[in-house]
């Protein structure tokens, strides 16, 4: 088995190899490692995407914007998501953005990921039919799990998640109740004798 | 008093770290007193008459157990290599995580001897391999054999009966990645696991020696005395390898610096120095000189650092003799001294010795000195380029006025080789391959940044930057790292013609613990570990300043 240490290492020197830049790649093999971390098929993916690197000549994005669009070529899932990654802060105003095509989509998801720690939120990436929701870069949990290189998505909606909980109140009042009964029933001489500071504190 | 911080400016300078020594915050003293209560057994030892076989080693205490696997194999003499390009060793090295079954150790024998080309698994933590220092194995086996005591002058000049010539970690070759162990907590600092796999290995020298001896000669044959024994260490040859470590961890370098720098600054700002405290350094001192005296190099450029640090360390130990240790700030009193009347070298080695004394100040450190890389790896956009120029112009200003255009300054370009995948160093108008330089010319690609940086709008933020600029995104991670870790940066010109890169490696290797620097060219070094260290039998009851007690 390689070490995650190898993964990172190994997806650095192979798209340095493909002439990005040493800062990138740095990026690269950070996602790569990511992605093997969660259990998705991270270099398998990288692997492809580098093989045809030189002919594909992927659309390349700067800015990302709510909608961003190419009529022929597919996005490259490094630039667009190290541009996702650096203006993460800007794009969160959006609320929701979309992607009409990424190559290898899976390249993107690890970037995304990082995002969704910066910002204290989660994201849901929803890669054609499958979703996928990051966790503040602590894990990945999604509809997929296929071990296989994927080539080309069609469409990819990115949505910044509200901080709410995925329970109501009454669920978090009913087991309030249950927690209560770790409680010692409060009485006066327990107020009197058992409690820090006196009953008037008007000195 | 508040004394300041030693500025990065002034240490971080390749010909100062190329200066320090080893300490109580070396990481294999800590690995010593952090095991020092752990169970230490030989589990395994099936060496055949002539040495040659397989051999186990253990510390364990509760439930977690690490285990040395040995493997000694035959050599022929023309095939011992120090190099890194050698492919046989006299002994092969893997320490595994928990007690390794027959399998294991059968998985190891085919690939532990075999080490760059050989699979390790999760289960195992370090690798290494070493060979014998020849003439002097030789010497003690016959001595032994025939009933002698080893001469104690050979064996203190040399130091050591095998080196090694890499210790590998955390996720090569398929060793367990570090996440995998960092919480354990008696491997908190850094380079436990390391410093415990070479300590093992010299507790293996010792029995392969004595079991070879005395199936030499079964009737004559005496013990390697157990003085005598801990007066010897471990030897090891290091090259570039090591270099680009600590410019590739720049939180872990500053951790380091940052540790012996507060250390130094609290012990300058003790009020009151006890009597008793000043002699324990005082005696630290005096004892060392013989490390000094006894410390043998080729190398023309080390005897000359020797010898000003045998001249400054006589005129020390003169004024420490005359000085009033009654009086306020001693500490303080004396690095001033040291500051204006020593060499670095000797400066620097005070500073080590100053910490002798001070264990309520250094420990709370040695587990300090780690650093979780990932969490400062990503670049805050969100700021803006004139916080960046502003980080430059505060941090590198020396940097800044190095003119890359000059040859001189721009002469070297490091480069990883095919053949064993490790760094080297070459003159990039001379050598082929300079095209595929790796990034460790940090000095040149700051001076770019900031070039860009200073005709870049102020107002744009660092990810508007970086939309052009992402050719020097590595650049800028590590100005917005500096910023919180002032010594996390070598700053100094990495790829000049003036660059000894043994200053480099010795930096790093004075935080192992090492001694005895014997540069063997400007690009490879060798040095001692352990030497008059206690034995593992001994570990529960040791001076922890036994490194100033030789074999001398």
């Amino acid at each position: 088995m390689r070490s995650l240490s190898e993964i990172d290492t190994i997806s650095k020197r192979a798209s340095r190899a493909k002439g990005f830049s040493w800062g990138v790649c740095e990026e690269i093999g950070k996602s790569v490692k990511y992605l093997e971390l969660f259990g998705l098929p991270g270099l398998k993916n990288l692997n492809q995407y580098l093989k045809i690197y030189d002919q594909n000549k992927f659309q390349q994005i700067k800015l990302i914007s709510k909608s961003n669009i190419s009529e022929n070529k597919y996005h490259c899932p490094i630039s667009s998501g190290i541009g996702f990654l650096d203006q993460i802060k800007s794009l969160e105003k959006l609320k929701s953005l979309e992607f009409n095509k990424i190559a290898y989509p899976i390249l993107f998801l690890p970037f995304a990921s990082r995002a969704s720690e910066i910002l204290g939120k989660k994201i849901l990436v929803k890669i054609d039919e499958k979703e996928f929701i990051l966790n503040f870069n602590q894990s990945i949990f999604g509809n997929y799990s296929k071990n296989e290189i994927w080539e080309n998505a069609n469409s990819v909606f990115i949505n910044f998640l509200d901080n709410n909980n995925s329970f109501n109140e009454v669920e978090w009042k009913e087991m309030t109740k249950f927690a209560n009964e770790t409680f010692v029933e409060e009485s006066d001489e327990l107020k009197e004798k058992s409690a820090g500071a006196g009953l008037t504190d008007n000195d | 008093m508040e004394v300041q911080l030693r500025s990065p400016k002034e240490i971080m300078k390749l010909s100062r770290l190329g200066c320090f020594h080893q300490s109580k915050l070396s990481f294999l003293r800590s690995f010593l007193e952090e095991f020092k209560d752990w169970k230490y057994s030989r589990d395994l030892f099936e060496l055949n008459k002539e040495g040659f076989g397989r051999a186990v080693y253990s510390f364990s205490k509760n439930n977690r157990t690490y285990s040395l696997v040995c493997f000694a194999n035959e050599l022929k003499d023309n095939e011992r290599s120090d190099r890194v390009i050698a492919t046989k060793w006299d002994a092969a090295f893997a320490l595994h995580d928990g007690v390794p079954n027959k399998q294991d150790i059968d998985r190891l024998y085919k690939n532990v001897p075999k080490q760059e080309v050989g699979r390790l698994s999760y289960k195992e933590l370090t690798l290494s391999r070493a060979n014998r220092s020849v003439r002097l194995f030789n010497e003690v086996v016959e001595s032994l054999s025939n009933g002698r005591q080893p001469n104690k002058k050979i064996l203190s000049k040399v130091g050591y009966l095998y080196r090694t010539t890499a210790v590998y970690g955390s996720g090569k070759f398929g060793l367990a990645d570090r996440f995998r162990v960092k919480n354990r907590p008696e491997i908190k600092g850094p380079f436990r696991l390391e410093m415990m796999l070479v300590y093992l290995v010299r507790q293996f020298t010792f029995d392969q020696i004595n079991h070879i001896s005395k199936n030499k000669n079964p009737k004559k044959f005496v013990e390697l005395d157990s003085e005598i024994a801990k007066g010897l260490g471990i030897g090891n040859s290091t090259g570039l390898g090591m270099a680009p470590f600590i410019v590739n961890h720049p939180t872990l370098l500053n951790n380091w610096v940052l540790a012996r720098e507060t250390i130094l600054k609290k012990i300058r700002e003790l009020e009151n120095v006890d009597k008793d405290q000043f002699n324990i350094f005082f005696t630290c001192l005096k004892k060392s000189i013989k490390n000094v005296e006894n410390w043998n190099t080729d190398s023309d450029f080390q005897k000359k650092k020797i010898k000003e640090l045998f001249k400054d360390l006589e005129k020390t130990i003169k004024y420490l003799e005359t000085i009033n240790v009654n009086q306020k700030f001693l500490f303080n009193e004396i690095y001033k001294w040291a500051e204006n009347q020593v060499c670095n070298e000797c400066l620097e080695y005070l500073v080590s010795i100053f910490m002798e004394p001070f264990d309520g100040i250094v420990n709370e450190f040695k587990d300090k000195m780690s650093s979780d890389e990932d969490k400062y790896f990503t670049i805050p956009t969100e700021r803006k380029t004139s916080e960046l120029r502003d980080i430059l112009e505060k941090n590198y200003s020396d940097i800044l006025k190095l003119d890359f255009s000059k040859k001189e300054n721009n002469h070297n370009f490091w480069f990883i080789s095919k053949n064993k995948e490790e760094p080297r160093l070459g003159n990039r108008f001379e050598l082929n391959g300079s095209e595929l330089e790796q990034p460790l010319a940090i000095s040149r690609d700051i001076k770019k940044l900031y070039e860009r940086v200073i005709v870049t709008k102020n107002s744009l933020s660092i990810a508007e930057f970086l939309i052009e600029n992402n050719d020097l995104r590595h650049a800028v991670r590590r100005a917005f790292i500096i910023e919180k870790f002032p010594y996390s940066e070598i700053l100094d010109n990495t790829i000049g013609q003036q660059l000894m890169p043994i200053d480099m490696l010795r930096f790093k290797l004075s935080f192992f613990g090492a001694i005895k620097f014997d540069p063997r060219s400007d690009k490879w070094l060798r040095i001692c570990m352990f030497q008059g260290a206690p034995l593992p039998n001994q570990l529960n009851n040791f001076d922890d300043k036994w490194v100033y007690e030789t074999l001398n």
